[in-house]
C-alpha cells in the first residue's frame, strides 16, 4: 500500500496509506461520527466535493452490497447512482470483509469508482483539529509523487447543479397523489419513503420551475453545498408559497434551508456541521425528542424566521435550528434526515404526516 | 419535571457476589444512590454485601445489612416507611424480591410507589408466556418456546419442536438451570434440575450458530427512547452472553441491520412500558436479516454496566433520575456537561469484554461453556483496532496469558473437537488451530464464529510470524514494530517472538524492547472517552491508551500532585469487590487531601472505574509495561500498590527497580513478606513462632520433609495470583496438584511447606501501621477450624471466643512484625491458635479481603487511615477499639456451586466462594442467622440429613443434633452418623449411601424433596469418601437444598436458628449499631 499524506489548509499533516483509488484529491474535509453505513454515506450526493472522515475506526467490515437496481430504477442498497464523496479517510480499514450480502470489498468498490480511500489516520485527532478550526479544505497527496498536488474549491461552488438530475423522472406513475420532488441531490431513500406511501413522485431538476406542473404536494430534497448558490430553486419555492392555492410542502436538509430562505430567513455556515447518527432534536413546545441522522454544514438562523413561521425542531446539543413550519399552512421541513439511510429511523413518521396532508 | 412527593426511597441491593450477579450491581446501586442524593431524597439501602462501595458511609442515608428477601424487606419498610422503592438496581435478586412484595400486596399495604419500570412490565418480561404474547402484539418475533410445568410436558414439547432444543428455567438469573439438549435423555436430566429452581421450564428450538446481538435501551415516562449501545458477541448463540467475548459496538452489522434491531428494541421497550433502562437480546441470522428476540431484561444488568463503561453514558444514574419522573431532555450528558443526556453515544474506539473463569479451582467441574453462566468476573479492553483490544483483554483476564499469541504451549488432543465444543480456553484453541494451519473457513465451520473476527485474529498470527522471522532486535524495522504495537503486542510478546528469552532474562529483554521502541518514537497515546467521538469538546478524565494515534487528548501538568492507585483487575475467586472498596476509599482520601487521584483498572463491574470517582481514570492494563507507560506520562507524586490485592502487590518490586515512588511500605519489605522463605527466616530471627517449615526447591526435598512431619501440610507459594495464597494439602495427590498450580505462577521463588495444625482456630489481624508502629487494628476469628480457606471461612468480629491472653499475644507478635518490616500502610496477618499457642502462617503487606468488613463493623475506615499515612499526613490512633463494640459482625461466604455443573461443593484446598456478606447483630447468633440467610441458606422446615464425617466432627455436631431433635426436627443420618447418634440417645432414621444397598436411599429422599437441609461433612478428602459424599452434596446443590459441609459452621447455624426466631431478629440499620442504646 502506498503512503499518503493528508494536508489540511492550516498546514497540519496526517500520514497514512492508500487503500482506494490511487490518485491525489482535494476537497472540504468533514467528519462523520456514525458507526455504520459507509455505503449509504459514500453514495449520499450531499457529500459531493467532500473528503469524508469517519471517526469510528474500524471500516470496511461488512464489505459492500451489490449495486443492483430495482424495476423502478432505484438502487436496491445505495443512496444514488454512484459514490459522491471525493474520498474516505479512516483509521483501520478492514481489508477482509464478512457479510452474506456483500459482493466486493470497500477497497475494490472505491477503485472501481475512482475514489481515493486512506487508512492509518488518527481520525480522532483529525476530528479535533477540524472541530477547533472548523471545516477546512484538505488534500490527499501520495508521498512518492510529492509534486502531484490536487486543487479544489468548495465554497461558492454550486454542487447542487452538479448532482441534480438533468431531466424529469417519474416514479410510481398513476398513484392517487402526485408529489413534485425538487432534486438538489436527493437520496434514494426519500424516494423510497414516498413510493412506499403510494404517491407518484415527479423528480425535477433543482432549478426547474415546477409551478407549471400539476401536483398535490411539494417535496424539497437534500443536497450538497451552500444553499445560497441555489437562487433559482428558492425563487421557484417562493412562487409556490405565494400561490393562493395552498398545497402541502415538506423539506429535508437542504430542503429545510431552501424553504426557510424562500420564507425569508437567513442561512449561516456551522463551524463544523452535524454529520452523525446521534443528533438529538426536540419538537418545539413538546416533550417529544428524537435521535436523528444528520449531514449538513449550514443552518437556518432561527432569529431571522418571519412572524408566520416558527422553528419546528431544535437541536438539543447546540440549540441550532432543526426544522421550520408555517403557523397556518401545511408547510414544514426538517434539517435532519427522517428517511435515515444511514442512521436511526425514529422520525420516518414525518413522511406519514406529509402524505396525510395531500 | 420530576414528581416532588418522593422524599424517601428504598433501594434493594443484590446481596453477595455470585456467578451471574456480581460487582456490576455495586456500580448500578451506587450510581442510583448518587442520583437520589443529588435530589435531596433520603435513601435507604438493603444489602448484606458489606464489602461494597454502596454500603459505605455517606452513599446511602440508612444501610441495612440484611438479606434481600421479602421477609426482611417488609420489616425494613414497616420501620422506615419510605415513599418509593427501586427494584432495578440490584439484579435479579432485587427484581424477584420486588415482584414477590408486589404480588403479596406488601407494596400496596405500605403505599409504596415503585419508581421506574412498573412491576407489571417486569412480570411481562420475566414470564416467558406473557413475554411472547406481549411481543407478538407488536409483530416482534420471539423464539418459539413451550412453557412446561413438568417433565412429561417438556419431552412432548421437545418432540414437537425437534432437537436440538434449549431449556430455560423461568425467573432465573443468568441462565440458571438452563442448557442445550440433543436428545430426550439429556432433556430429562436437565429438566429435573431446572424444575428444582422454578415451577416453569421453557423448551425452545435451538438457534445455535446465529449471531447474538444486544441493545441497551433507555426510555423516559414521556416515551422518549434512546439506545445507548449495541454489542455483538464474538461467540455465536449457544454460549450465554455472560460467557461470551463481547464487542461494542457491533462489528459485522450493516446500517440496515443495526437500525432494524434498534427500531425493534425501541418498539419493544415502548410497548412493555419500561421507565429507565432495559436490555434486549437478539438472535440474528448470519445469512439474512431474520432475527428472534431472546430476552428482555427490565432492569440494569451486567450488559448495562458494560455498556455504561463502554460508552461513558451513566446508565444507572440516568435510570434512577428517570424513575423519579424526569425526562431525558431534562438531563445533561455528564461527560460533556453541555450537551443533552438524550443522545446516543458515538464511539471512536472499540471495546472488548472477556469473561474470567476460575474453573481450575473446582474439582470435577464441567469446563464446557453453554447457555448457563460460569464465569466469575470480566474485563473490558479499549483500543482502536480489534487486534489491540482482544490482546489487551486476554492479558487482563489474568490467567497467565500474554495475549493471543506467544503464550505457553497449550496442549490439546483434538483441536476439531475443542473448537466445536467450547470451553474456557476456546480462544486459545483458535490460536492453536491457526498455528497448525487451519484455514479461516475451517475454523468458521467448526465454531460458527463470524469470519471477520477470525480474520482479525489471523492478522495477529501473521504479524507474530513476521516478528518470529526477525533474527534479532537489530533487524526489527520500525514499521513492523509499530504494526505489532497497534495490534496489541506487548514488549514481552515481541521479546519472546524475537527469541530474546534464550539470551537473557525475560524482564531484561522487555526493557530492551521498551527502550528500542521509545527511541523510535513508538509510544502509546492517551485518548478520551467522550461519548461524542470528539464532535464536542469534553473535559472528561475517562482515558485509555492506544498505539493507533499521533497525539494525546490531555495535557499533563507535571506538578507532582498525581497519586496513582493501582486497581484490582478482574473479579475472581479470592479477589473481588472488597478490593474495589479499598481502591475507592484510597481515591476518596487522596482527593480529599488535595492530590490528584488517578486510578488504573479495567474491570467494568466496579465503582472504581466510574470516571467521577477519581480525577483521572485510565481504563487500561495493570501490566508492568502499561503501568510504566502511564507513569512516564503522569510523573506522579507516588503510586499506591497496597489497596488492589495481589496484582499491584506483585508489581511492587519491578516498579521499584525503575525508581517509581511507591507510597507506604517499601518494595523491599513487601518482598520480604511475599517471599515465604525470607519471611519464615525473619520470623525465626525475631522470635515469632510458626509451624515447622521448609523451603521447597525440589519434589524430593518436600517429600522428605513430609515424611518427617506428616500430612496435612500447609503450602505457601510466593507471589501467587488469584488469591490462592496458601493451601492445606491432606495427601500426596492434592499436594502435587497444588504445587503444579503454584509452580505455574511463580518459578523464581521457592515454596514454603509447613506442618499444618489440626483443630486450631484461625485468627486474623487487619491493621494499619506507620513506620513500623501499629496505628489501628482489628482482630477477627474464624468460626470454622483452620483448614477451610480463609476466603471461605465464616468470620466473626470482634472475636467472641478468644482468650484475652490469645489476643494479647497476637498484638505483641503483630507489633514485632510491623516493626521489623517497617510497615507503613495496610497489612494483614493470619494466625493459628490452639490454646494460647499462637503461630503466624501468613502476612500480606497490603489490604486484605476483610478490610471493608472490619472497617465497617468497627466504624473506622482503615483504608482512609492507611492512605493518609502513605501520603505522609498525620494520623491519630483511634480512641475506639474492638473491645468497645457491643454488637457482633459476621462475614459469611457465598458459594455458586449451583452454577458449576458437576463441581464438588466441598471446602478446603482452594478457595471456592464467589462472594460474601457481613451482617450485624446484638450477638453472634443473630448476626450469624442474618448472614447465613443472606447467602441463601434457609431455616429448614422439618427434615435434616446428617452425615457428619470423622469421629471428632461427629462429636462436635452432637449438641447441635440434640438441639434439632428438641426443636422438633426429624433427623436422617447415614450409617456411621446414625450409629453415633443412636449410641448417644438421639433419635434418627438411618438412610443409605449411594454405594450401599438398602432403603431408604439418601439420594432418593433428596430427589423426592423430602429433605430440607443437608449437613454433609467429609471425613477427609480421599477419593472414595469424596465419591459417596459427592453424590449427596451435588444432589443437594442441583436440587437447591441448603447444604453445609463444615461441622462447626453447621453447629453454629443450628444453634442460631434453634434459639432465635426470625421474627426476633433485630432490624437495625448500620448507623443504629453502637449508638449506646443496644
Amino acid at each position: 500500500m502506498r503512503n499518503v499524506t493528508l494536508i489540511l489548509d492550516d498546514g497540519s499533516r496526517f500520514h497514512g496509506t492508500s487503500f482506494g483509488y490511487e490518485a491525489p484529491v482535494a476537497g472540504e474535509v468533514v467528519f462523520n461520527t456514525a458507526m455504520t453505513g459507509y455505503p449509504e454515506s459514500l453514495t449520499d450526493p450531499s457529500y459531493a466535493g467532500q473528503l469524508m472522515v469517519l471517526t469510528y475506526p474500524l471500516v470496511g467490515n461488512y464489505g459492500v452490497p451489490p449495486f443492483t437496481v430495482e424495476p423502478d430504477g432505484i438502487a436496491t442498497f445505495m443512496e444514488s447512482d454512484r459514490i459522491y464523496a471525493s474520498a474516505i479517510i479512516v483509521s483501520d480499514y478492514s481489508s477482509e470483509y464478512s457479510h452474506w450480502n456483500a459482493c466486493e470489498s470497500l477497497a475494490d468498490w472505491l477503485k472501481r469508482e475512482g475514489v481515493p480511500g486512506i487508512t492509518g489516520i488518527d481520525t480522532r485527532e483529525l476530528t479535533k483539529v477540524l472541530r477547533e478550526h472548523g471545516v477546512m479544505m484538505g488534500k490527499i497527496v501520495f508521498d512518492d509523487e510529492p509534486d502531484n498536488i490536487p486543487e479544489a474549491q468548495y465554497s461558492g461552488v454550486n454542487y447542487v447543479a452538479q448532482v441534480s438530475c438533468k431531466d424529469i423522472i417519474k416514479y410510481n406513475e398513476g398513484a392517487p397523489k402526485k408529489v413534485v420532488l425538487v432534486d438538489c441531490g436527493v437520496k434514494n431513500n426519500i424516494i423510497r419513503c414516498l413510493i412506499k406511501r403510494n404517491v407518484e413522485v415527479i423528480r425535477v431538476p433543482w432549478n426547474y420551475d415546477f409551478n407549471q406542473l400539476e401536483f398535490d404536494g411539494l417535496f424539497l430534497a437534500n443536497g450538497p453545498g451552500d444553499p445560497d448558490t441555489c437562487v433559482d430553486a428558492v425563487e421557484n419555492i417562493r412562487k409556490f408559497l405565494d400561490n393562493p392555492v395552498v398545497r402541502p410542502c415538506m423539506g429535508i436538509c437542504m430542503g429545510n434551508q431552501l424553504l426557510s430562505k424562500a420564507a425569508g430567513a437567513r442561512i449561516y455556515k456551522l463551524k463544523y456541521g452535524h454529520r452523525s447518527h446521534n443528533q438529538p432534536v426536540r419538537m418545539v413546545g413538546t416533550t417529544k425528542c428524537f435521535i436523528t441522522s444528520q449531514n449538513h454544514g449550514y443552518a437556518v438562523d432561527n432569529t431571522t424566521l418571519p412572524a408566520e413561521w416558527e422553528p419546528y425542531f431544535i437541536n438539543m446539543n447546540d440549540g441550532s435550528n432543526e426544522g421550520v413550519r408555517h403557523k397556518v399552512n401545511p408547510w414544514f421541513s426538517a434539517q435532519f434526515h427522517p428517511e435515515a439511510c444511514s442512521g436511526p429511523v425514529d422520525t420516518e413518521f414525518l413522511f406519514d404526516d406529509f402524505v396525510k396532508l395531500l | 419535571m420530576k414528581e416532588n412527593k418522593i422524599r424517601k426511597v428504598l433501594l434493594l441491593g443484590s446481596g453477595a457476589l455470585k456467578i451471574g450477579e456480581a460487582g456490576e450491581f455495586d456500580y448500578s446501586g451506587s450510581q442510583a444512590l448518587k442520583a437520589l442524593k443529588e435530589e435531596g431524597i433520603r435513601t435507604i439501602l438493603i444489602n448484606p454485601n458489606i464489602a461494597t462501595v454502596q454500603t459505605s458511609e455517606g452513599v446511602a442515608d440508612q444501610i441495612y445489612f440484611l438479606p434481600v428477601t421479602p421477609f426482611f424487606v417488609e420489616k425494613v419498610i414497616a420501620k422506615e416507611r419510605p415513599d418509593g422503592i427501586m427494584l432495578a438496581f440490584g439484579g435479579q435478586t432485587a427484581l424477584n424480591c420486588g415482584v414477590e412484595l408486589y404480588k403479596s400486596g406488601i407494596l400496596k399495604k405500605y403505599d409504596l410507589q415503585v419508581l421506574g419500570t412498573p412491576v407489571q412490565a417486569i412480570m411481562d418480561t420475566e414470564d416467558r408466556e406473557l413475554f411472547v404474547e406481549k411481543l407478538h402484539e407488536i409483530d416482534v418475533k420471539t423464539i418459539k418456546s413451550e412453557a412446561c410445568e413438568n417433565i412429561e410436558q417438556a419431552c412432548k414439547a421437545a418432540q414437537a419442536l425437534g432437537y436440538p432444543i434449549i431449556i430455560r428455567a423461568a425467573y432465573a438469573l443468568g441462565g440458571l438451570g438452563s442448557g442445550f439438549c440433543n436428545n430426550e435423555q439429556e432433556l430429562i436430566r436437565l429438566a429435573e434440575k431446572a424444575f428444582s429452581f422454578s415451577p416453569q421450564v421453557l423448551v425452545e428450538k435451538s438457534l445455535k450458530g446465529w449471531k447474538e446481538i444486544e441493545y441497551e435501551v433507555v426510555r423516559d415516562r414521556f416515551d422518549n427512547c434512546i439506545t445507548v449501545c449495541n454489542m455483538e458477541n464474538f461467540d455465536p448463540l449457544g454460549i450465554h452472553t455472560g460467557e461470551s467475548i463481547v464487542i461494542a459496538p457491533s462489528q459485522t452489522l450493516t446500517n440496515s441491520e443495526y437500525h432494524k434491531l434498534r427500531e425493534l428494541s425501541i418498539r419493544i421497550v415502548r410497548h412493555v412500558g419500561i421507565v429507565g433502562e432495559c436490555n434486549v437480546q437478539y438472535a440474528f441470522d448470519p445469512n439474512s436479516e431474520d432475527y428472534r428476540v431472546i430476552e428482555v431484561n427490565a432492569r440494569l444488568s451486567r450488559s448495562s454496566a458494560l455498556a455504561s463503561k463502554a460508552t461513558g453514558y451513566p446508565l444507572a444514574f440516568v435510570a434512577a433520575k428517570l424513575g423519579l419522573g424526569y425526562g431525558l431532555f431534562d438531563l445533561k450528558n455528564s461527560v460533556t456537561k453541555t450537551t443533552s443526556a438524550f443522545f446516543e453515544p458515538a464511539l471512536d474506539y472499540v471495546v472488548c469484554k472477556i469473561p474470567r473463569w476460575d474453573l481450575g479451582k473446582f474439582r470435577g467441574v464441567d469446563r464446557e461453556l453453554g447457555s448457563s453462566m460460569k464465569s466469575v468476573g470480566e474485563v473490558m479492553a479499549i483500543g482502536r483496532t480489534f487486534e489491540e483490544v482482544i490482546q489487551k483483554g486476554l492479558r487482563m483476564i489474568g490467567q497467565g496469558m500474554h495475549g493471543y499469541v506467544d503464550n505457553k504451549e497449550l496442549k490439546i488432543e483434538n483441536v476439531d473437537e475443542a473448537l466445536q465444543e467450547p470451553t474456557d480456553k476456546r480462544i486459545f484453541v483458535i490460536a492453536k488451530a491457526m498455528e497448525q494451519g487451519y484455514t479461516i473457513d475451517q475454523i468458521h465451520e467448526l465454531t460458527k464464529i463470524d469470519k471477520w473476527f477470525l480474520q482479525k485474529l489471523h492478522n495477529i498470527c501473521e504479524t507474530d510470524k513476521a516478528l518470529h522471522a526477525c533474527s534479532s532486535v537489530n533487524v526489527l524495522d520500525n514499521a513492523l514494530l509499530l504494526k505489532a504495537k497497534q495490534q496489541g503486542f506487548t514488549d514481552f510478546q515481541i521479546a519472546r517472538a524475537l527469541g530474546l528469552e534464550k539470551e537473557m532474562d525475560i524482564e531484561k529483554a522487555i526493557l530492551i524492547i521498551r527502550n528500542r521502541r521509545k527511541q523510535a518514537g513508538i509510544v502509546p497515546y492517551v485518548k478520551q472517552i467522550d461519548t461524542l467521538a470528539a464532535e464536542y469538546p469534553a473535559q472528561t478524565n475517562y482515558l485509555y491508551l492506544t498505539y493507533s494515534g499521533v497525539a494525546h487528548d490531555i495535557k499533563y501538568e507535571h506538578d507532582k500532585r498525581s497519586v496513582v492507585v493501582l486497581g484490582s483487575g478482574a473479579y475472581r475467586i479470592g479477589s473481588s469487590v472488597e478490593f474495589d472498596w479499598c481502591g475507592v476509599q484510597a481515591l476518596n482520601t487522596i482527593r480529599k487531601e488535595g492530590y490528584r487521584s488517578v486510578m488504573i483498572n479495567y474491570n467494568p463491574e466496579t465503582v472504581s472505574t466510574d470516571y467521577d470517582m477519581c480525577d483521572r481514570l485510565y481504563f487500561d492494563e495493570l501490566t508492568f509495561e502499561r503501568v510504566m507507560d502511564i507513569l512516564d506520562l503522569e510523573c506522579p507524586y507516588g503510586v499506591i500498590v497496597s489497596t488492589g490485592g495481589q496484582i499491584p502487590n506483585n508489581l511492587a518490586m519491578r516498579l521499584d527497580e525503575q525508581h517509581v515512588p511507591i507510597l507506604g511500605t517499601s518494595a523491599q519489605h513487601i518482598d520480604n513478606a511475599e517471599d515465604r522463605e525470607k519471611f519464615s527466616e525473619m520470623l525465626g530471627r525475631i522470635g515469632v513462632d510458626q509451624p515447622e517449615w521448609s523451603a521447597l526447591t525440589s519434589m524430593e526435598d518436600i517429600n522428605a520433609f513430609i515424611d518427617k512431619v506428616g500430612f496435612p501440610v500447609l503450602v505457601r507459594p510466593s507471589y501467587v495470583l488469584s488469591g490462592a495464597a496458601m493451601n492445606v494439602c491432606s495427601n500426596q495427590e492434592e499436594l502435587e496438584r497444588f504445587l503444579k498450580l503454584a509452580a505455574n505462577v511463580s518459578k523464581k521463588h521457592p515454596v514454603v511447606v509447613s506442618r499444618f495444625l489440626e483443630h486450631a482456630k484461625e485468627v486474623e489481624l487487619d491493621a494499619v501501621a506507620r513506620n513500623g508502629e501499629i496505628i489501628a487494628y482489628a482482630i477477627s476469628e474464624h468460626i470454622e477450624f483452620a483448614g477451610v480457606h480463609s476466603g471461605d471461612a465464616t468470620i466473626q468480629f470482634p472475636p467472641q471466643k478468644l482468650y484475652v491472653e490469645t489476643v494479647r499475644r497476637i498484638k505483641k507478635i503483630s507489633k514485632k512484625i510491623a516493626r521489623e518490616l517497617q510497615i507503613s500502610g495496610p497489612f494483614n496477618i493470619q494466625f493459628l491458635a490452639r490454646e494460647n499457642d499462637i503461630k503466624v502462617i501468613e502476612c500480606n503487606l497490603r489490604a486484605s479481603r476483610s478490610f471493608p468488613f472490619v472497617s465497617k463493623v468497627l466504624k473506622i475506615n482503615l483504608i482512609e487511615i492507611a492512605t493518609r499515612i502513605m501520603l505522609g499526613l498525620p494520623v491519630e490512633k483511634p480512641a475506639k477499639s474492638l473491645f468497645d463494640l457491643d454488637y457482633v459482625g459476621i462475614k459469611a461466604s457465598q458459594f455458586s456451586f449451583n452454577r458449576l455443573q458437576k463441581a464438588d461443593p466441598v471446602l478446603g484446598v482452594d478457595m471456592a466462594s464467589t462472594g460474601e456478606v457481613g451482617c450485624l447483630g446484638e450477638d453472634s447468633r443473630t448476626a450469624l442467622l442474618k448472614s447465613m440467610l443472606s447467602v441463601g441458606q434457609r431455616i429448614p422446615a422439618k427434615n435434616i440429613l446428617l452425615s457428619t464425617g470423622a469421629a471428632k466432627q461427629k462429636a462436635e455436631m452432637l449438641e447441635a443434633a440434640k438441639m434439632l431433635v428438641d426443636h422438633g426436627y426429624q433427623l436422617y443420618a447415614t450409617g456411621g452418623t446414625s450409629r453415633y447418634l443412636t449410641e448417644n440417645g438421639i433419635p434418627n432414621e438411618l438412610v443409605y449411601w449411594p454405594s450401599e444397598d438398602g432403603q431408604p436411599q439418601a439420594l432418593t429422599m433428596l430427589h423426592e424433596r423430602k429433605i430440607d437441609m443437608v449437613v454433609n461433612v467429609p471425613k477427609d478428602l480421599t477419593a472414595g469418601e469424596l465419591d459417596n459424599g459427592y453424590k449427596i452434596r451435588r444432589a443437594a446443590i442441583d436440587l437447591n437444598i441448603p447444604l453445609i459441609t463444615n461441622a462447626r459452621l453447621a453447629s453454629a447455624f443450628i444453634y442460631a436458628f434453634c434459639t432465635v426466631a426470625p421474627d426476633d431478629l433485630d432490624i437495625k440499620s448500620w448507623q443504629e449499631y453502637g449508638t449506646g442504646d443496644n
